[in-house]
């Protein structure tokens, strides 16, 4: 159906928070995403002509980087790209076979292939351009949050995160439950001062990200994390304990490999 | 937005064959409709197929057409579903008039009433093909109040210029629909010159900074793509039109689509016999002409956010719509 479900009280939105301050555009997501995904739930991500003049295929994750400011304060962002999983996700409401579909338990937006006509209006309705089209199957693909890994009950509990929060070698994405305003990635955002993207669209992303620590930011207070969310899986996704010296970055260093 | 060929001709054919059906209804309200039935056969058989036409057409555009019944399904939330079950439910009624004008074209109030109800059904179809566009937030030359004027008016002046031709063809005068037609075709002119000038007047209000929340720093700048080749998403919704060409191809548009018709109307008005029906086909075609060129134009021209993420649109925002 593409009616979008009614948010209940307490609604969980899962979803990533992405952080632009750490992010160092190493692609890794983006090939983790396509190597658990063409195997996944919405397998396979084709790829056409890849090892000719020019490759073209299926991702759910795109990295772009980005200039911003002039001289001294210029900087060079990442900023890598996938499904916001929007509350207001106009891709669901214009479907019109219902293929395209908002999950009532969990917020997340899926395309059922084995409906999908292929209209591509769902990509046309997507101000970020997170679907794609399969022009093999000739249906619309995208990110699926890994919906295959964070319930996955073959999987150990640290692993049921999506592909590209898992393999981020330096922590700049997290998951975890954004309806939920007591949640790690939700306290992160808090305390981050976490954006939407194109807010004036009023399609309510629940990804969030989060802006460059930079002490002379006003938009940052300069702290970091106050917990890590990092393989924390849905079925987990809980209060971890404060971490010992939380702002020595040896001891948190240590705690982190402790932890494994 | 790339202009896919079967988008093009599936809302130019099928806005034709609708606006037929609606100004054939409309003139049979008003009883203006010669009774022939070799005439109602052919005008009629020529709009439906023309519809018909279009949305098969449309089905080209999709990855799995063989599945296309499944979008008359989500009609609550999805103006392209909409648009089917209206497109499909208005063959009844369409159908009805037809054979109703066709076998019992004396009976007047009858036909009036058939008529009324395929114009409104026409009507609906040809706004819902409009809102499938005009819905799209992403799309700033779409979601505007002016599209759907647009479409309606562009595909009642299409539509009525070919019945006004085919009824001098066949050797009637219907004067106060010829006069209807002339007065479309310039309201038509006007609403498409007001919606060309809203696209290049008002902004997006959306730009690179708040696509990437990255306009704190300053000016946000493309540093590098993700990708070093085009993808789906540059080819669908990247798609670019030389400044140039927009403005020479929107003079075509203006002149096939409105300028040529309106003479070419006004010339029938005054001219009997052969020269009056040939200058009103020449109008029917010119204008057919005309608005799949601007029905390219309406895709080429608008852009998408998508493409603020490829620091394509900062340069030369709305330079291509200003013609």
């Amino acid at each position: 159906m593409t009616h979008v479900p009614e948010a209940r009280a307490g609604q969980v939105k899962l979803g990533l928070v992405i952080d632009l301050d750490t992010c160092v555009g190493c692609h890794a997501c983006a090939t983790a995403c396509k190597e658990w995904n063409t195997s996944g739930h919405m397998a396979p991500l084709p790829d056409f002509s890849p090892y000719g003049a020019a490759p073209d295929g299926v991702w759910f994750n795109r990295i772009h980087s980005y200039e911003a400011g002039e001289g001294v304060d210029g900087r060079t962002i990442h900023f890598p790209k996938s499904c916001l999983h929007c509350d207001e996700p106009a891709c669901v409401t214009v479907c019109p076979t219902g293929a395209s579909y908002k999950r009532a338990e969990d917020g997340i937006v899926l395309v059922n292939a084995d409906i999908c006509i292929g209209c591509k209006l769902c990509s046309w309705a997507c101000p970020y351009g997170a679907r794609e089209f399969d022009a093999d199957a000739g249906v619309m693909k995208k990110c699926t949050l890994c919906i295959d890994r964070i319930y996955n009950e073959n999987l150990d509990v640290v692993d049921r995160v999506p592909a590209c929060v898992q393999v981020c070698p330096v922590g700049a994405r997290h998951f975890g439950d954004l309806g939920d305003s007591a949640s790690p990635v939700s306290r992160l955002v808090e305390e981050r001062g976490g954006f939407d993207l194109m807010p004036e669209m009023g399609y309510r992303p629940v990804n969030k990200y989060l802006p460059r620590r930079d002490p002379a930011d006003p938009f940052t207070p300069g702290a970091p994390p106050a917990c890590e969310t990092r393989g924390t899986g849905a079925a987990s996704v809980t209060d971890p304990e404060p971490m010992p010296g939380a702002a020595n970055p040896v001891l948190r260093w240590l705690d982190r490999i402790l932890s494994l | 937005m790339h202009p896919a060929f079967s988008i093009i001709f599936f809302t130019a054919a099928s806005g034709i064959g609708y606006g037929l059906l609606a100004i054939a209804g409309l003139a049979a309200a008003f009883g203006l409709l010669p009774e022939s039935r070799s005439l109602a056969i052919t005008a009629t058989v020529f709009a439906l197929a023309l519809a018909s036409a279009g949305l098969a057409a449309s089905l080209l555009h999709l990855g799995r057409p063989e599945r296309a019944w499944r979008a008359l399904s989500q009609w609550r939330t999805s103006w392209l579903s909409r648009e089917g079950v209206a497109a499909l439910a208005t063959f009844a009624p369409a159908l009805g008039f037809a054979a109703i004008w066709a076998f019992a074209g004396d009976a007047k109030v009858l036909l009036g009433v058939a008529g009324l109800l395929t114009f409104g059904c026409c009507v609906v179809t040809v706004a819902c093909t409009a809102m499938i566009y005009a819905s799209l937030k992403p799309i700033h030359a779409w979601r505007n109040r002016w599209v759907l004027p647009n479409y309606l008016s562009l595909s009642l002046m299409t539509g009525g210029l070919w019945l006004a031709a085919l009824i001098r063809l066949w050797g009637f005068r219907a004067i106060a629909m010829e006069v209807f037609c002339i007065a479309l075709v310039a309201l038509a002119f006007a609403l498409k010159e007001i919606y060309w000038r809203h696209i290049a007047s008002k902004p997006s209000g959306t730009d690179i900074a708040s696509a990437t929340g990255l306009g704190r720093y300053g000016r946000v700048r493309a540093f590098e793509a993700p990708h070093t080749e085009e993808n789906y998403l540059l080819r669908e919704m990247g798609f670019r039109i030389g400044r140039k060409h927009a403005a020479r191809l929107r003079a075509i548009a203006r002149s096939l689509a409105f300028i040529i018709p309106w003479i070419a109307s006004v010339f029938a008005l005054f001219a009997a016999g052969p020269a009056g029906a040939a200058s009103l086909l020449i109008a029917a075609l010119a204008a057919s002409l005309g608005v799949t060129i601007e029905r390219w134009l309406f895709f080429a021209e608008a852009r998408h956010t998508v493409t603020l993420y490829y620091g394509r649109d900062d340069a030369d925002a709305g330079a291509s719509s200003r013609a």
